[in-house]
């Protein structure tokens, strides 16, 4: 099968790939969104599109994918399934591919009660594990999720994420196995800074040789300062701040230097770790860090295609 | 059993404002047991209402008695003919019950006391907890008896999703992840490779998503042809 991304490319090569992240705005005027992309352009191989994150409204992830698009930047768009029932999402995802988005992860999305409508229905009419399936088989069985038969060829490169500080921690690894099986083909994971915890994530990886089905890009994120980093450790769902971590940026002079260092030491680390394919750096509000965090961290420049 | 929690007081009086002749109608049966509709809670709703309605120099009656289920017709019909004789019925049973009595009778004028809030079961002296919604196509006996559509906040069937910490939702520490609690039972049982299976999109058209159900049983009908 021929690759249909260069993100899918990159993977198969075998380099050690680096993603990015940018989060739409909560108004039409993309200049700015338009600014990070650029400012990333040659630093990662495809930027990911956060679907309305943590339940916040804003510009769609396709309708800013398909910008990327316009700007030659490779897209990866999220579809979360807390917005959208499965006629929605799969009309969405028809709508992509013919915009040129090849790319597409699959989430099921922070619970509605996060975001700013909080009186909102969520939709909830499939899971993410049944999204991935779902399009695996819009894809290569031409079928849709009710059956009828999808019209002419779709091809995309479908991803999902795990979050290995979740629980129960074992069960992570069978889930991740369980999200191979329905048609991932790359993970991108929750924000890494309980480095020993993902390291014996890797392990129960490794011992069932999933590293070998899919590739595994792990989060990171830099942190800005030692609020930010309190914050997510309490108030984050999914996000492990070890205590070390957190005393690291308390003794630190400069803050915001400490958090792109740990950044860099965090990828370096994780090059290390057997299986790891790649990272996936989320940058939040910090976009224009990330060329200066993929050269620190040795894997300038992206993989040649 | 069907719980339900009484409407703020304001709402209520609003709601029977222009009526002179107001009948609180308790009902015996599920939300006599989250205390929330039956005689007793029935009696301090009156009791409330005509207080406020003193304040507020509105004219009229506020009576109140109750019946065993407002949800059936048998039990309205030996007390329709008092039912009719008020301007204003305040139900305190659950939404069924509300509609119950106006399928009876379209000439009663009935408001709902209540907001009917879940299918669940006592869990302690007051504190109900929901356990189902009704789905219509019950997964119980995959999921070691705990359902994942009614705990899951996300319905999630390949559970659990990324916010599940320490056996809690990401919801808050208030709430137990369903999927936790599924995991933990089937590793128990030693059947945790159930759950290797992915788990097809649900049908959801036996919920309510395919609109109000009829639930019909032909054998114990009655023909009356």
């Amino acid at each position: 099968m021929t690759a249909v991304s260069n993100l899918e490319k990159a993977i198969n090569s075998g380099q050690f790939v680096a993603t990015g992240e940018l989060g739409p705005p909560k108004g039409a005027d993309l200049t700015e969104f338009k600014e990070n992309a650029e400012g990333m352009r040659n630093h990662v191989v495809a930027c990911n599109i956060t679907d309305n994150q943590t339940a916040i409204v804003r510009t769609s992830s396709i309708a800013c994918g398909a910008t990327l698009i316009q700007m030659g930047i490779e897209p990866i768009i999220q579809i979360t399934v807390r917005d959208r029932n499965r006629i929605c999402i799969q009309s969405d995802v028809l709508g992509a591919y013919a915009l040129g988005i090849r790319n597409i992860l699959c989430i099921a999305g922070d619970h509605q009660k996060f975001g700013n409508e909080t009186g909102s229905k969520g939709v909830y009419d499939i899971d993410s594990i049944q999204l991935l399936k779902g399009l695996k088989d819009m894809r290569d069985e031409k079928k849709f999720m009710g059956g009828d038969e999808v019209e002419g060829d779709i091809d995309y490169f479908l991803g999902a994420v795990e979050n290995p500080f979740a629980d129960p921690f074992e069960y992570r690894v069978t889930r991740l196995e369980k999200k191979v099986r329905a048609g991932a083909k790359f993970i991108q994971t929750q924000c890494i800074f309980d480095l020993d915890r993902f390291e014996r994530f890797m392990e129960l990886v490794r011992e069932r040789g999933l590293h070998k089905k899919i590739a595994i890009l792990g989060g990171v994120t830099p942190i800005k300062s030692l609020g930010a980093a309190k914050y997510m450790k309490n108030n984050v769902s999914g996000i492990t701040i070890p205590d070390a971590l957190i005393d690291r940026m308390k003794g630190a002079e400069d803050k915001k230097a400490e958090g792109l260092t740990i950044a860099v030491e965090t990828i370096q680390r994780l090059k290390e770790i057997e299986g790891v394919a790649g990272v996936h750096i989320m940058a939040i509000a910090w976009e224009e860090k990330v060329p200066e965090i993929v050269e620190r961290a040795g894997i300038y420049p992206p993989p040649k295609l | 059993m069907i719980i339900a929690e009484r409407k703020p007081l304001e709402e209520i009086a609003a709601m029977v404002a222009p009526y002179k002749r107001v009948l609180v109608l308790g009902c015996n049966s599920c939300v006599a047991v989250c205390m929330a509709g039956g005689q007793k809670e029935a009696e301090e709703t009156a009791a409330l209402l005509r207080i406020h309605r003193k304040k507020e120099n509105i004219d009229g009656v506020v009576d109140v008695f109750s019946i065993e289920r407002q949800c059936e017709f048998e039990m309205i019909d030996e007390v329709l003919d008092e039912l009719k004789k008020y301007d204003a019925i305040l139900s305190l049973a659950c939404g069924v019950g509300v509609q119950v009595l106006i399928e009876r009778d379209p000439s009663l004028r009935v408001f709902p006391g209540l907001n009917t809030t879940s299918m669940g079961y006592p869990a302690e002296q007051g504190e109900w907890v929901e356990r189902c919604v009704g789905c219509g196509n019950c997964v119980l006996h995959k999921t070691m008896g705990i359902c994942p559509i009614t705990r899951c906040a996300k319905s999630i069937l390949n559970g659990p999703c990324g916010g599940s910490a320490d056996g809690k939702c990401e919801l808050g520490k208030d709430v137990d992840c369903a999927w936790h609690l599924i995991i933990e039972r089937l590793t128990e049982y030693g059947r945790l490779s159930d759950l290797d299976e992915i788990e097809p999109p649900k049908d959801w058209s036996t919920s309510h998503h395919g609109g109000a159900r009829t639930t019909v049983r032909e054998d114990v009908k009655i023909d009356r042809g």
